[in-house]
């Protein structure tokens, strides 16, 4: 076998948070190789990882690595101890275009980037005109990937069709979504390739500003984004002929709203982030009062692809519902929860089951879109997932956080949790949404307290109904999506909790007791000592009344004696 | 302008910058006082209510002192399914917190926060910035003992 000649070793957010840092800093001790802090490829279960490049070509993969001797060394001599090899299943079915780079490069790199075809496509650009380019984004048939799927081309036409320069295109890196890390990794990992969408962007639409609304919860990416931005200012990438475009990043404040494009600004110009009604549409009058075009992150990411690729061949990917692929943060209960890259129209089987190793026995459901999305039922998984098959079932493509909900959870608790996100975040203009939402949230915790009763869920349809009429922007719109679809797929969850006061998820607090069962104890007083509370009588009884169901107990006990069970059940 | 906030000045004053201000003020200062609040609209020319009024608007801006400490437990959608309800539980029992309150002798401070991207480590608690992942009873307990006797 050929030596190895260079090391990669993966340090996005994910990869540092699994200890990423300290292997670094151990392969730096144990060897004089060059080694590359790259980004994320995707597979996060099994960071962190580090890649050995051979002189020949080909490079050797590591999993789990630990910063101890044993690991570093076994990564040195390509020792068989860790190795990684993506799993088949998912080699068959994803297909890396978007991602193509992500976790190859270094992504404050921008000879890397350019190395392995970087601005090839902002270069291509310049070569059309920009009635050219944005023909190109139409035949392409791309589509808003930021959760509306609004056609990306016709969006850039309206802005172009405004006169003049004096106009501003956003990259909206707000990813509002409390279980979504597409557009995070793709800034951490490739910074450069969001940054080349959008100054073809500029060129095509004719806009002089480029400005990035960041969560401020991404401190890497912003680090990444910015040191991409000083290259391209040094590079004069921003220069088009006599025209030279401003690149400025903000940071959010966390606000869920602000992911709305009207609010989005409103923050932008340092006040409270409050949509306003349309029109007039923020390419009539947006930032600073001037046109205004906002694009999300991944659409972005998708814009050189498509130069380099043409419209045609990239619209040749995908279905009829969307065309092109789709990022996915697959998380929940699952094997391989990770980052995968699909064609649009791959089932859920495919995702949930192939990719992400979930086990079929155990899946109850997905929920795609967050906190604006549905749940969709593991019996109807065959579904393509594109924008129009996911909305006939009362779900949302979204983003594209994907969230695996295993048996042994409550749907009833799941919609509450929603609920308890939407109804914080309402940004409180809207009658229906600031007070509906609350009410609906206070409803759910009412069930879930085992306090319900059947009238409230027709209270709860009929006040979904509601908020989604009465709502101004998309928030509101689309909060009572998630109990709306569990209440269609999941009624008899519901009915459980209001009739027979029953989780079959153990979940709910209220409705479950943490109980002992005497024949299993060895009497190890183990969970005594565990439990915080002393809820655990000397003769092994727990007093429900002391007991807080925290679960210490549980993971405490060598024979698992204590369980969760029904309340009132022995 | 009291001498303190003099940093404020290496931000252009335009209205539009407030939130950046503030976002400055609170990393200096680790909150936002209510001397902070008249600082800001003082430099930015914008009414103390205004300025009062973007505060309360974003789940960022502290009105309170943290602790030395900041935990903030993920309760994203992955961290939620996997235990986080869980986590604010053991740790109310050991530490005495709800989300939003600081320990009396200042150590550490709770909040919750929403999805950190690490979802496939759920479930996840930052300490100052520091992501810590997978966690359980133990580890949990583990991490907090490391950062008191700090
Ligand atoms: C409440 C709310 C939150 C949103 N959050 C985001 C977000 O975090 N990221 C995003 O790109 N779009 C978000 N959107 C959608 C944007 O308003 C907008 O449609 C999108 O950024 C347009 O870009 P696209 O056409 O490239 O998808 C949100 C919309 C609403 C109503
Ligand atoms: S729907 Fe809700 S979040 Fe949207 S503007 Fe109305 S109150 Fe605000
Ligand atoms: S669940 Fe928690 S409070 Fe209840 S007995 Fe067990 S350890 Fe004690
Ligand atoms: S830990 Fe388990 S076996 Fe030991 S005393 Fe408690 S219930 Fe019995
Ligand atoms: S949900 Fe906790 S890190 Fe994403």
């Amino acid at each position: 076998m050929s030596e190895i000649i260079k090391l990669k070793i993966g340090l996005a957010s994910c990869g540092i948070a699994a200890g990423g840092e300290a292997v670094f800093e151990a392969l730096k001790k144990a060897t004089a190789l060059p080694i590359d802090q790259v980004g994320c490829i995707g597979h996060c279960y099994a960071e962190p990882l580090v890649e050995a490049c051979l002189a020949d070509g080909s490079s050797v993969m590591y999993s789990n690595v630990k910063a101890d001797e044993k690991s570093i060394q076994d990564i040195l001599s390509l020792g068989g101890e860790n190795r990684f090899e993506v799993p088949a299943a998912r080699k068959a079915k994803e297909l890396l275009k978007v991602l193509a780079l992500a976790g190859r490069i270094v992504p404050t790199d921008l000879a890397d980037y350019t190395a392995n075809g970087g601005y090839e496509g902002l270069k291509k650009a310049l070569s059309l005109s920009p009635e050219e380019v944005i023909n190109e984004i139409k035949l392409s048939g791309l589509r808003g990937r930021g959760g509306g799927g609004f056609p990306t081309g016709m969006k850039w036409s309206f802005l172009a069709a405004k006169p003049g320069f004096d106009k501003t295109v956003i990259c909206n890196a707000d990813e509002g979504d409390p279980g979504a890390f597409m557009d995070r990794s793709l800034m951490e990992s490739v910074p450069h390739q969001v940054l080349e969408g959008m100054l073809i962007a500029a060129y095509a639409t004719g806009a002089s500003r480029l400005v990035i609304y960041c969560r401020a919860e991404y401190p890497l990416a912003i680090k990444h984004l910015k040191i991409a931005i000083d290259q391209i200012y040094e590079a004069k990438l921003n220069v088009f002929g006599n025209r030279s475009i401003e690149i400025s990043i903000k940071e959010g404040a966390g606000a869920f709203v602000c992911g709305e494009e009207t609010a989005l600004i409103a923050s932008l110009e340092g006040q409270r982030g409050m949509p306003r009604f349309r029109p007039p549409f923020p390419t009539d009058r947006g930032y600073q009062d001037k046109p205004t075009m906002i694009n999300n992150v991944e659409t972005f990411g998708n814009i050189p692809v498509i130069l380099r690729e043409g419209g045609n061949a990239f619209a040749s990917t995908g279905s009829e519902g969307g065309r092109g692929t789709k990022l996915f943060a697959l998380a929940g209960d699952l094997q391989y929860p990770g980052l995968v890259e699909v064609p649009m129209g791959t089932t859920l089987n495919e995702i949930v089951f192939e990719i992400g190793g979930a086990d079929r026995s155990h899946v109850k459901a997905v929920q795609t879109g967050g906190p604006s999305g549905g749940c969709i039922p593991v019996e109807l998984f065959d579904t393509p997932v594109d924008y129009d098959s996911l909305r006939s079932l009362g779900a949302i493509m979204g983003s594209g956080g994907m969230i695996v909900i295993g048996k042994d959870r409550c749907m009833v608790e799941t919609a509450r949790y929603f609920l308890d996100f939407t109804h914080r975040e309402s940004c409180g203009k809207c009658t229906f949404c600031r007070i509906g939402t609350t009410r609906m949230f206070e409803i759910l915790e009412r069930i879930v307290a085992g306090k319900g009763c059947e009238a409230d869920l027709d209270l709860l349809e009929d006040l979904g109904k509601k908020i989604k009429a009465g709502s101004l922007c998309g928030l509101g719109q689309t909060a009572p999506n998630p109990v709306l679809a569990t209440l269609r797929f999941y009624r008899n969850e519901y009915l459980e909790h209001v009739n027979e006061h029953k989780c079959r998820a153990m979940q709910c607090n209220a409705l479950v007791d943490v109980v002992l069962d005497k024949s299993k104890c060895v009497k190890c007083k183990l969970c005594l000592k565990t439990c915080p509370l002393n809820a655990i009588s000397s003769d092994f009884v727990i007093d429900p009344a002391l007991c807080t169901r925290c679960n210490s107990c549980l993971d405490s006990c060598p024979k698992k004696a204590i369980i969760r069970a029904a309340k009132g059940d022995k | 302008m009291k001498k303190e906030y003099e940093f404020l000045r290496s931000i252009p004053n335009d209205p539009g910058n407030l939130i950046k201000g503030l976002q400055l003020l609170q990393s200096s200062c680790g909150y936002i006082s209510v001397d902070g609040i008249r600082a800001a609209a003082e430099y930015f020319g914008r009414p103390e209510a205004d300025v009062e009024g973007v505060v309360s608007f974003y789940a960022q801006f502290k009105r309170v002192k943290p602790g030395r400490y900041q935990i903030s437990v993920c309760d994203g959608t992955a961290c939620h399914l996997k235990g986080a309800p869980l986590i604010h539980e053991w740790l109310h029992q050991e530490l005495g917190l709800k989300p939003g309150e600081t320990a009396e002798d200042g150590v550490f401070s709770l909040e919750t926060v929403a999805c950190l991207g690490c979802c496939s480590l759920a479930p996840v608690m930052s300490v100052n910035g520091k992501v810590h992942g997978k966690l359980d009873r133990k580890t949990m307990m583990k991490i907090l003992k490391e950062y008191a006797a700090k």
